[in-house]
């Protein structure tokens, strides 16, 4: 007789929840030995509802067929020169920005999620925990599969991960994630799921993949729409997650509130990035950063807030502040990356005219203002041979590693500077919101890789600037420093008026 | 408050801690209205370098390509040190003016705001 065929609901309790058991001769305090120390309550795991009711089976399936029409996009792509489809070569330096400060977070996700799945005492967000690392794990794949085409064309992209760990810029967003893995695994899945994934996410996947679709980089476009189902799963455990725990005892909403305070601010600080990406480093703009803010986070974040209201939870602290200067940090951003692109892997350059002027109809309040000035300054500089490189390393925020580049939103022509001593040592914030997180738990940040102190000390290849590029892997005049001298714009300006054939092109320049 | 760990006693030596800096002490120099430098500069300095010895031979490799810097009148330089004003003696050292490790030593100078008046 043939076996009946379970139901979706049999074969879900048969996939999931059965694979659980109760332990008999362990402790399992011993087996879960992280489950308590943060102060999290937990009365019963069973309550735990599981939003997707997907079982490893279905999940094997649907993501191999998302791999295939992947993989047949990106050949497709590689066959038809699709690098010669993009607007312009500087958006390139969008997708460098995103191989060296992205990827290298998805793989680091696909740890942290294998690590939590291991602590958290319930099947339901065991099961969960297994398949968003297996998702994170082909993210990061599937990035650097698609963007090793662009590598064989433009420079920059050849030393990735080894860059994450040791160039400047990027101990921002490795700061940002060993932060979280560090910590337990509630406040990980807090930081990572919750309050990047929920509240965030959407201005981090929507300006790069709607940039890269209305730059025609119809390989990032693709690798964007193959993560997106994920996405929406990962945000749905994010809120299931953090409701779950306000639900299980009223000793965990003020736990769970400091970490969306922390996390949102965090995240928040790391997203300068994206901002000065949508800002500057698009060559045909999707929209500004003021304005991704306001419909990403101003309207649909608060809608969110008001909904968790009824658990106790209220806005993120200080999300006024990021209000009172959305028209101000992608700015203070694109300016630091013009100071210091010599020492960074890709190019900057000064916007065009057409470019400033959606600039300053963007920023009425503050472009004129602030910054069209230094621009104009600085590209007049340029023009006279006199390309403005900053020749000191910054002061960099103990927190978020940022360089001290926030200006303060009542004065924007002054630093905003925040300090506090610690055991006799004084240590230094960009933001009232790195101040506090720093405050709350300075055992943790004392140990800051702050990269411009550690260049100091000597643990970067030597005192000069060349030492450093070296250690970085950083070839001079080839990956780092002002785009109109770079030989990637060399390069396109040469294909584009096609003087070779795509079919015979060499590879840029060798290192 | 101490940070929640899964061990006891989470404390460690802090990492940047001056005596890891080689005899020197790292000096942060900001210039107030002079963002055209996106943010403070930092200096591995000996403690006893004259203050006079930062404004004469370490600020002008900071600052000195910005047009407003020839104009500095510096006897008019309002400055600050950790966030209160203070009149450095230039004569002593940057201990004896008291400046410790990561001290922040800020200048403002009247008159001057910058690129075009922009604070750049």
């Amino acid at each position: 007789m043939a076996a009946k065929r379970m139901s979706l609901r049999d074969k879900y309790n048969r996939m999931t929840r059965d694979l659980a058991w109760d332990f008999s001769y362990q402790d399992p305090k011993k087996i879960f030995e992280q489950a308590d120390f943060e102060g999290i309550k937990i009365e019963d795991w069973d309550k735990w509802e599981d939003p997707f009711r997907l079982t490893m089976d279905a999940y094997w399936k649907y993501q191999g067929e998302k791999e295939r029409k992947l993989y047949a996009i990106i050949d497709a792509f590689a066959q038809n020169n699709g690098q010669l489809n993009i607007t312009d070569a500087r958006y390139v330096n969008a997708i460098k920005l995103f191989l060296t400060g992205v990827s290298p977070l998805e793989y680091m996700a696909h740890r942290g999620f294998a690590m939590i799945g291991r602590q958290l005492p319930g099947v339901g967000p065991q099961v969960a925990c297994q398949m968003q690392s297996l998702d994170e794990l082909r993210h990061v794949q599937t990035q650097i599969h698609t963007i090793s085409h662009y590598n064989k064309y433009f420079n920059g992209f050849q030393d990735f991960r080894h860059m994450h760990d040791r160039v400047w810029y990027l101990s921002v967003p490795k700061s940002f994630f060993d932060d979280a893995a560090s910590a337990g695994p509630f406040e990980f899945i807090t930081a990572i799921s919750f309050s990047f994934e929920y509240v965030l996410t959407n201005l981090l996947f929507m300006p790069f993949m709607s940039g890269a679709a209305y730059n025609g980089d119809m390989a990032t476009v693709t690798f964007g729409f193959s993560a997106q189902s994920d996405e929406a799963r990962h945000m749905t455990l994010g809120l299931e997650v953090v409701k779950f725990m306000l639900e299980q005892h009223p000793d965990n909403l003020p736990i769970v509130q400091r970490w969306i305070d922390k996390w949102f601010w965090r995240g928040y600080r790391l997203l300068t990035l994206v901002g000065m990406m949508m800002d500057y480093m698009l060559p045909k703009r999707v929209m500004s950063w003021k304005e991704a803010w306001e419909m990403y986070f101003e309207q649909n974040g608060g809608a969110l807030f008001n909904d968790l209201a009824r658990y106790g939870i209220r806005m993120p602290k200080y999300w006024e502040q990021t209000v009172a200067e959305k028209g101000l940090i992608s700015h203070a951003a694109w300016g630091t990356f013009y100071n210091y692109c010599h020492a960074a892997p890709f190019h900057t350059w000064i916007p065009e005219k057409d470019e400033l002027d959606w600039l300053s109809e963007k920023y009425p309040d503050t472009f004129d203002k602030f910054f069209r000035p230094r621009y104009e300054h600085w590209a007049e500089q340029e023009k006279q041979g006199k390309r403005f490189y900053n020749p000191s390393l910054p002061m960099l925020c103990t927190t978020c590693q940022i360089p001290m580049v926030f200006p303060e939103a009542s004065d924007p022509t002054l630093t905003s500077y925040r300090s506090s001593v610690h055991n006799g040592e004084r240590y230094h914030f960009c933001s009232d919101g790195c101040k506090d997180i720093f405050d709350h738990e300075p055992e943790k940040y004392v140990q800051s890789w702050l990269p411009v102190h550690q260049i100091f000390q000597g643990n970067c290849g030597g005192a000069t600037v060349p030492d450093v590029l070296d250690w970085y892997h950083l070839r001079d005049g080839i990956d780092n420093r002002e785009y109109l001298a770079s030989p990637d714009r060399a390069n396109w300006e040469r294909w584009k008026a096609g003087e070779e054939e795509a079919a015979e092109l060499p590879k840029a320049a060798a290192g | 408050m101490p940070v929640k760990a899964i061990r006891e006693n989470y404390a460690f030596e802090p990492k940047d801690v001056e005596k890891n800096f080689h005899g020197n002490r790292i000096v942060y120099v900001g210039w107030d209205h002079h963002l055209m430098f996106c943010a403070p500069v930092a200096f591995p300095l000996p403690p006893d370098m004259p203050f006079g010895a930062l404004v004469e031979q370490v600020i002008p490799g900071a600052f000195g390509m910005h047009p407003d810097f020839p104009q500095i009148q510096w006897n008019a330089v309002q400055w600050r040190l950790d966030g209160e004003p203070f009149t450095p003696d230039m004569q002593k050292s940057l201990d004896a003016n008291g400046v410790r490790h990561k001290s922040v030593v800020r200048m403002f100078t009247p008159g001057l705001n910058g690129i075009g008046g922009s604070g750049s």
